[in-house]
């Protein structure tokens, strides 16, 4: 797998540093039962993609379902666009979820919806039908994940890839701050996988949307961090040798309740942590 | 299987108590704010209403026609089988109509409601519904309680209607009597009391309905079985609830009209 050459240009700024920060958690500790995470601290800035890695069970969506507010930590703090979620009611964050997108593992779309009823749900929850404007919209962000022809079919018509392509549009079309990606190609044949990551480069690169994403596949990691959208060719290509381009991905793996590193791909390659090491091969 | 302590039981059934109390309660202070789902409610009160009265009729018809079959031989030791209206007018109004209304509706729409809202927790589209911003309480059990109320008071009254007009089959053709004696004796029989206990019940009733399946249906876990078990909770728990709820109110009432 290619990994661009670790360059200062490339370095994005640590999330402790950065001025704007779109999300943050600081402390947060959670379990059911048995402690899940534990001070869990760290901060997202706007137009950064960070990577969750870790094994299973390690809390990495449930890192994006207390980003959400769809959980509550037992204690810290987490910080939203400003807002300080951990400490408002649920009847005060459905305002703050408008302005997140978020993908889940299973796609979650609405069974009994039509793709373009599923798409459009959060721009018909305003309107209450689906207007002609809406509509064009619909037909906008299917084509960017390149499925427009399917607005009229019912999920269960859909093959995976195309159900998670699905609710990438239906988490993009309000144009979100924030994308939150629960393992977009798990379960997927390498090719789908494949379209799916340049779809979120594609998100990254174009958009500049902060962005969350668990994946337990290594490749689609690197595969981010080493490539960028080139919107001239209208694809994802790799950054060449050399490049000072900022990606603007950085990593973040979860071990035993906690975060165990935090930075760059090229940092993550030099890093001598030896469960680091054996992760990583 | 592992053993669980009777205070962990005691503590999930308290839980279980106060979660159901909340999403009730939310149920109801979601009627206050916006945004509110008419197309929602509708198409839910036609699948609960108009969905549920073929069977209402049938169940109705058939009750009225057994109660003035089966009561007919002791009222005619007494040479009372005059009263036989009055006596079904009475049941069915006070007691038979609402209640048998209310157990047919729980088994056909709680468990509906357990199942569909338990799918849709199971596969996350509660959460996704929640991520988006919109209240699944305000989209989904909001609709659902208000349609069961309105749709279950209207299917009770029908009931109560076709109730009596079995009983008045059975009177006219098998027991000989005069239609103008049953409707009479019927009609006089009921007193602003009893009406009020009738039309009573199916609100408390319809509640109970939906809610519960609500609740069993938003708290479902643990896939498809988690949903098989929540819905036969949900339709064993709503029917329990509107017989015992339905000697209470009987007793309340029965006292504030001094029967």
């Amino acid at each position: 797998m290619g990994v661009p050459p670790a360059t200062a240009e490339q370095q994005v700024p640590s999330a402790e540093t950065s001025p704007e920060k779109i999300l943050r958690f600081e402390d947060v500790s959670i379990g059911f039962e048995r402690p899940v995470l534990e001070g869990i601290s760290f901060g997202l800035t706007r137009g950064e993609t960070k990577i969750l890695l870790g094994e299973a069970g390690t809390g990495k969506t449930l890192i994006l379902k207390l980003a959400l507010g769809l959980i509550k930590p037992d204690s810290g703090r987490i910080t939203v666009l400003g807002e300080p979620i951990s400490e408002m009611r649920e009847q005060e964050m459905y305002g703050l979820r408008r302005q997140i997108g978020m993908v889940f593992q299973e796609s979650a779309l609405f069974d009994s919806l039509t793709v373009e009823e599923n798409v459009a749900y959060r721009l018909i929850e305003e309107t209450g039908k689906i207007t002609d404007e809406i509509h064009a919209r619909v037909i906008e962000v299917l084509e960017f994940v390149e499925l427009a022809q399917t607005y009229n079919l019912f999920p269960a018509e859909l093959s995976g890839g195309m159900r998670r392509r699905v609710a990438i549009a239906r988490a993009i079309i309000t144009q979100p701050e924030i994308l939150l990606y629960d393992s977009p190609t798990g379960g997927l044949d390498p090719v789908t996988s494949n379209t799916i990551i340049e779809l979120v480069v594609k998100q990254r690169d174009v958009y500049r949307t902060g962005s969350l994403l668990v994946t337990h596949r290594l490749q689609d990691a690197f595969t981010m961090a080493s490539h960028y959208f080139d919107r001239n060719k209208n694809k994802m290509v790799p950054l060449e040798d050399g490049s000072t381009r900022n990606v603007h991905t950085t990593f973040l793996i979860l071990r035993d309740h906690k975060v165990i590193f935090e930075g760059t791909a090229p940092e993550l390659l030099r890093c001598h942590d030896p469960y680091i090491r054996e992760y990583l091969s | 299987m592992a053993l669980v302590s009777l205070n962990d039981i005691a503590k999930d059934k308290v839980v279980a108590v106060q979660e159901y109390s909340l999403l009730a309660g939310q149920s109801l202070s979601n009627l206050f704010s916006q945004p509110r789902y008419y197309a929602d409610t509708l198409l839910q009160a036609d699948l609960i209403g108009v969905g549920s009265l073929p069977i209402v009729v049938l169940i109705g018809l058939f009750t009225g026609a057994v109660l003035a079959l089966q009561t007919s031989s002791t009222l005619q030791q007494f040479g009372s089988l005059s009263l036989t209206g009055q006596l079904v007018a009475l049941s069915m109004v006070r007691e038979l109509g609402p209640v048998l209304t209310g157990i047919l509706v729980s088994g056909r729409n709680s468990s509906g409601m357990a199942s569909e809202l338990g799918s849709m927790k199971v596969t996350e589209q509660i959460d996704a519904m929640r991520a988006m911003g919109v209240d699944p309480t305000k989209k989904l059990v909001t609709p659902r309680v208000v349609a069961t109320v309105i749709m279950l008071f209207f299917l009770s009254i029908i009931s109560d209607l076709v109730g009596l007009l079995g009983g008045f089959l059975i009177s006219f053709f098998l027991l000989g009597l005069n239609a103008n004696q049953y409707w009479t004796s019927a009609y006089q029989a009921l007193r602003f009391g009893d009406v009020f206990m009738g039309l009573s019940k199916p609100v408390v009733f319809g509640f109970i309905i939906a809610s519960v399946g609500c609740y069993y249906g938003m708290t479902a876990k643990g896939g498809t079985q988690g949903v098989g078990r929540a819905t036969t909770q949900a339709v064993v728990s709503a029917s329990v609830l509107i017989v015992v709820t339905d000697f209470f109110i009987t007793k309340l009432l029965m006292a504030f009209f001094h029967y």
